[in-house]
């Protein structure tokens, strides 16, 4: 897969970082927007997807760190259990900091308001951790499913088929 | 019976993702035949939840509160929705494998090569 | 010839009990009394300090499901690795 012309890299260039502020937003006012952890985190997921368009496998396979990205998968999955696991003197997931005054427990006004960033306590924290979690995982999907393309393309040339 | 369309559309939706599913032969559209059964699962979910003149359960900036759709089954659509992600991504995975292996997509050609 | 008369009562039997359970659910747009759904409308904000909803159910409420769906992602994700690991597959 080769890289796109310079006007489609261009516009890639400007737009890759609206793409990366306006996921990191939908994750981070996922308890006041519509919007949430793997929403935003497919938002982001998406500008590696346009990065992979626009330039092809062979820019982006060395800059897409892979190991950094799996790094975010498993450090978002084990933020999220250690969130609810936190939670366990009473029950498991509890929501510990909601209301409690400090990080994320702001009270809100009951019925419709303009919305408290610190509030909702660990409904947060968790849509930061399945972000985080969400943006390795899916960009780790496209990254090995580009490999794989890959893979097919170096052993094209011998034989294929079934005895092989 | 018009204002009951959605689930005409729903059960449509559903039978052209057994259509697929059943006759066609390129393993790709069998794929998409699974995402269509997929996707009409999460509109039936979302049709049932449905308030006429309801607004979204999302109290920020809401203007007057009237109605409200019922939240409990969005949510687990959103449940749904990724875990059809997730087998959709397995599903093309194989496909690629499996073209790889035989050189070709045509399930009747791959039960042929069967060995 | 037998295989189509199959195909053409396995046709009706879908049809038919796809159309007997489609046309049983209530009116599209009159749920009905939904009395969960309305606890966590009227109560969720004061209880959980959140203003959407459906993140609210989703995170807290139902979080041990939401565990299961990340639990589901990473393992879709290990497995695409498996799949396309280096070395092959044979």
């Amino acid at each position: 897969m080769y890289s796109l012309s310079v006007i489609v890299r261009t516009i890639c260039d400007v737009f890759a970082w609206f793409l990366a502020v306006f996921g990191v937003y939908v994750i981070i006012h996922g308890h006041l927007t519509p919007g949430g952890g793997f929403q935003g985190g497919a938002v982001v997921a998406t500008l590696f997807a346009f990065l992979l368009v626009a330039y092809g496998g062979k820019k982006f396979i060395p800059f897409y760190k892979s190991s950094l990205f799996s790094w975010f998968e498993t450090v978002g999955l084990l933020l999220f259990i250690g969130t609810g696991l936190v939670g366990l003197g009473t029950t498991f997931f509890y929501n510990f900091l909601a209301g409690q005054g400090g990080l994320f427990g702001s009270t809100v006004p009951i019925g419709p308001n303009s919305g408290v960033l610190n509030s909702s306590g660990t409904i947060a924290l968790m849509n930061m951790a399945v972000g985080v979690e969400v943006i390795g995982g899916l960009s780790l999907i496209l990254y090995y499913m580009f490999k794989g393309i890959r893979l097919y393309e170096e052993s094209g040339s011998e034989e294929t088929g079934h005895d092989r | 019976m018009i204002g009951n369309l959605p689930y005409l559309v729903v059960g449509i939706i559903f039978l052209l993702g057994l259509y697929a599913v059943l006759f066609e032969k390129n393993l790709i559209k069998i794929a998409i035949g699974v995402s269509l059964i997929e996707a009409s699962a999460n509109l039936l979910l979302i049709v049932l939840g449905y308030r006429t003149g309801g607004s979204i359960p999302v109290f920020t900036l809401a203007g007057k509160v009237g109605k409200m759709v019922l939240p409990v089954p969005q949510a687990l659509t959103l449940t749904a929705i990724v875990i059809g992600l997730a087998t959709s991504a397995l599903m093309l995975s194989l496909i690629m494998m499996l073209y790889k292996h035989y050189g070709t997509l045509d399930v009747r050609e791959i039960r042929r090569l069967r060995g | 010839m037998k295989r189509q008369v199959l195909f053409l009562v396995a046709l009706i039997i879908v049809v038919g009990t796809l159309w007997g359970g489609l046309s049983r659910i209530h009116q599209f747009g009159d749920p009905g009394a939904a009395p969960m759904d309305d606890y966590y409308l009227h109560n969720a904000q004061a209880e959980r300090s959140a203003n959407n909803i459906v993140t609210s159910i989703v995170f807290d409420y139902r979080g041990f499901d939401t565990l299961g769906e990340a639990a589901v992602l990473f393992t879709a994700v290990c497995s695409v690795l498996v799949v396309f690991r280096k070395g092959g597959h044979n």
